[in-house]
């Protein structure tokens, strides 16, 4: 008697712990359907509608829209454009990284924040910016006009809008990494006569090359796709200062509507590349954290602590 | 005692790696910055002031800040939705829409801004089905929130789901033991945990929609006093050839975008402090 009126009691007691720790069936599935209608029409749909008007008006219409001469030339200035930002914030971002990541100083933390800046002014402003200065009315517009040098409504004016616009993406995934890996491998390999260069090579980059990969991808897919500060500085000029987020513009202004969607689905491409690729890098970083904490494991005979994981997709602010 | 403001370290490169940070900087982003300033006192006050509180100029702040602060209340409800889901629950697909979430990161502005405007316009896939109830998506402010609720869209999601994932399962049944019901964790347990997270996210998604240009220009009609957000104001000036206008509003945009800024850090700091999860700020500003 007692003893099924403990079993009856305890059945029940773990009943309603299984109710009070999870939702029942009907809720979990009405959140999920929920989640998954947002997602859908937020972000499924607009990719969805950028292939179907690209290709509504058959696959020549396409073809043609990415071969005519003036979409070509967008194609290139974009090319251009992101070819000389990504690699000159990329150098920027080591830098930043190793200054900020391997060293203590007074100020560090503002200069993060300043790193930072760009990400938080309107693209346009970010354009702005450099037309006063560079522009007829700008600052050393006089000076520069007299020297029959062209910046603003010209290459150099895009491609500075760009670096601008893409300047934090390398240095904010790499200083978190840097700092959370530590001095000690280079410490390490320094006091094993290595140079500083053979130990930034050889030690730190293999260390942060995941991270690096990441930094990269994300700082090129913004630095093709930016609009507005480019807008601003282009003149748009068809043909010679057209990226070609100012090409669709110009098509979807003239009711182009499927050239238009052509070339935007080249990056919308473009854009699942990056998300693809973000994929990959996390998994293999992940990898990479594991093998590392497998090693110091051995090395120590007990298990890294989990504060030490860091992938570019989880870290520390 | 000479203050030292450097930590000895054995490693070298020290001087190269900051001054090179330190020039760059300057040269990218400081100087163009603070040459703003210096265009913008060009003007005089009463006149600066008469720019920037003109209608035209007023009717813009209003759009802009009320359609980012509707469009991030918008992203709290579902971002917490879909941060819980991608977490707890299992269900086909489920990776596909994890890494889906960052699109408006990768995805150019423009071209967002013309599938949006495909999609909402009166006889687009969505908008034909509001067409008969009177209800205008595209070329409306409707059309500004739904721009700027796309561009935010993974920043609520991303800054709470790194919460959600390290909260110990033990906290719940703890409360469940102690004869919480299901309701009551949820509230008194797993809100206040989210929160700083959730705050942080919001004020993120607010920022960036406040300077947001490319996704809302082609969705939004652009009409004066109606449907112009303050970024493209700048540029009407702009192509009026009115530097001084286009530098005083511009002038404004940064010392709020600066303000959230700082209002960014101190909340992160505050969260910070309120609980030691990593990973909760992962994507600040970025990848926007």
């Amino acid at each position: 008697m007692a003893t099924t009126f403990a079993l009856r009691n305890f059945g029940l007691a773990s009943d309603k712990a299984a109710q009070a720790t999870s939702e029942g069936a009907w809720v979990r599935w009405s959140l999920i359907a929920v989640a998954v209608l947002f997602l859908g029409v937020f972000l499924f749909m607009p990719l969805a509608v950028v292939f179907a008007s690209a290709l509504a008006k058959g696959v020549s219409v396409y073809f043609a829209a990415l071969r005519e001469p003036d979409a070509l030339a967008a194609i290139r200035l974009t090319l251009i454009a992101a070819g000389i930002a990504v690699p000159m914030n990329l150098i920027f971002g080591v830098a930043a990284a190793w200054a900020i990541g391997k060293f203590e100083f007074v100020g560090k933390s503002f200069l993060v924040t300043l790193i930072d800046l760009p990400f938080s002014v309107s693209p346009v402003v970010s354009g702005l910016i450099y037309v006063l200065i560079f522009g007829l009315q700008g600052v050393l517009g006089p000076w520069l006009a007299a020297h029959d040098v062209k910046i603003i409504f010209a290459v150099p004016g895009i491609v500075l809008a760009t670096v601008f616009v893409t300047f934090p993406f390398v240095a904010r995934e790499l200083i978190p990494l840097v700092q959370a890996q530590g001095n000690e491998e280079e410490e390490a390999a320094l006091t094993l006569g290595a140079s500083g260069w053979q130990t930034f090579f050889r030690v730190t980059l293999p260390n942060i090359k995941w991270g690096l990969l990441y930094g990269v991808i994300l700082c090129n897919a913004r630095a093709m796709g930016e609009f507005g500060a480019v807008s601003v500085v282009s003149g748009h000029i068809r043909g010679r200062t057209n990226t070609m987020p100012l090409h669709i513009e110009i098509l979807y202004n003239e009711y182009q509507f499927a050239p238009a969607f052509a070339v935007a689905s080249l990056l919308a491409l473009l854009a699942l590349v990056t998300l693809l690729a973000k994929s990959i890098v996390e998994w293999k970083s992940r990898q990479q954290t594991k093998q590392q904490e497998l090693f110091a494991a051995r090395q120590t005979g007990t298990t890294a602590s989990s504060t030490l994981i860091t992938s570019p997709g989880a870290k520390a602010a | 005692m000479a203050v030292r403001l450097k930590q000895r370290s054995v490693l070298p490169g020290f001087g190269l790696s900051l001054g090179f940070t330190v020039l760059y900087l300057s040269l990218i982003v400081l100087i163009p910055l603070s040459a703003t300033f210096v265009k913008a006192s060009s003007l005089t006050w009463p006149r600066f002031w008469h720019v920037v509180t003109a209608p035209r100029a007023i009717a813009s702040y209003e759009l802009s800040f009320g359609a980012s602060a509707i469009a991030a209340g918008i992203n709290l409800i579902f971002g917490l939705i879909v941060a819980w889901v991608l977490v707890r629950y299992t269900f086909p697909g489920k990776r596909i829409f994890d890494s889906l979430v960052d699109l408006p990161f990768a995805l150019p502005t423009a071209v967002a801004g013309i599938a949006l405007t495909a999609i909402y316009s009166a006889n687009g896939w969505i908008g034909h089905y509001l067409q008969p109830f009177g209800i205008k998506a595209a070329y409306s402010r409707l059309g500004v929130v739904i721009a700027l609720t796309f561009t935010g869209l993974p920043f609520v999601v991303r800054t709470v789901q790194p919460v959600l994932e390290d909260l110990d399962k033990e906290m719940e049944e703890a409360a469940a033991s102690l004869g919480a019901d299901r309701w009551q964790t949820i509230t008194r347990v797993l809100l206040p945990a989210i929160f700083p997270a959730a705050v942080t996210g919001v004020t993120m998604a607010f920022a960036r929609a406040v300077g947001e240009y490319g996704s809302v220009v082609f969705i939004s009609g652009n009409m004066p006093m109606r449907t112009e957000i303050t970024p493209l104001l700048i540029i009407t000036k702009l192509e009026q050839y009115d530097y001084a206008g286009a530098t005083a509003i511009a002038v404004v945009m940064l010392v709020v975008s600066f303000v959230m800024l700082l209002a960014i850090n101190l909340v992160q700091a505050w969260s910070g402090r309120r609980m030691k999860t990593s990973g909760a700020s992962d994507l600040a500003l970025g990848e926007t």
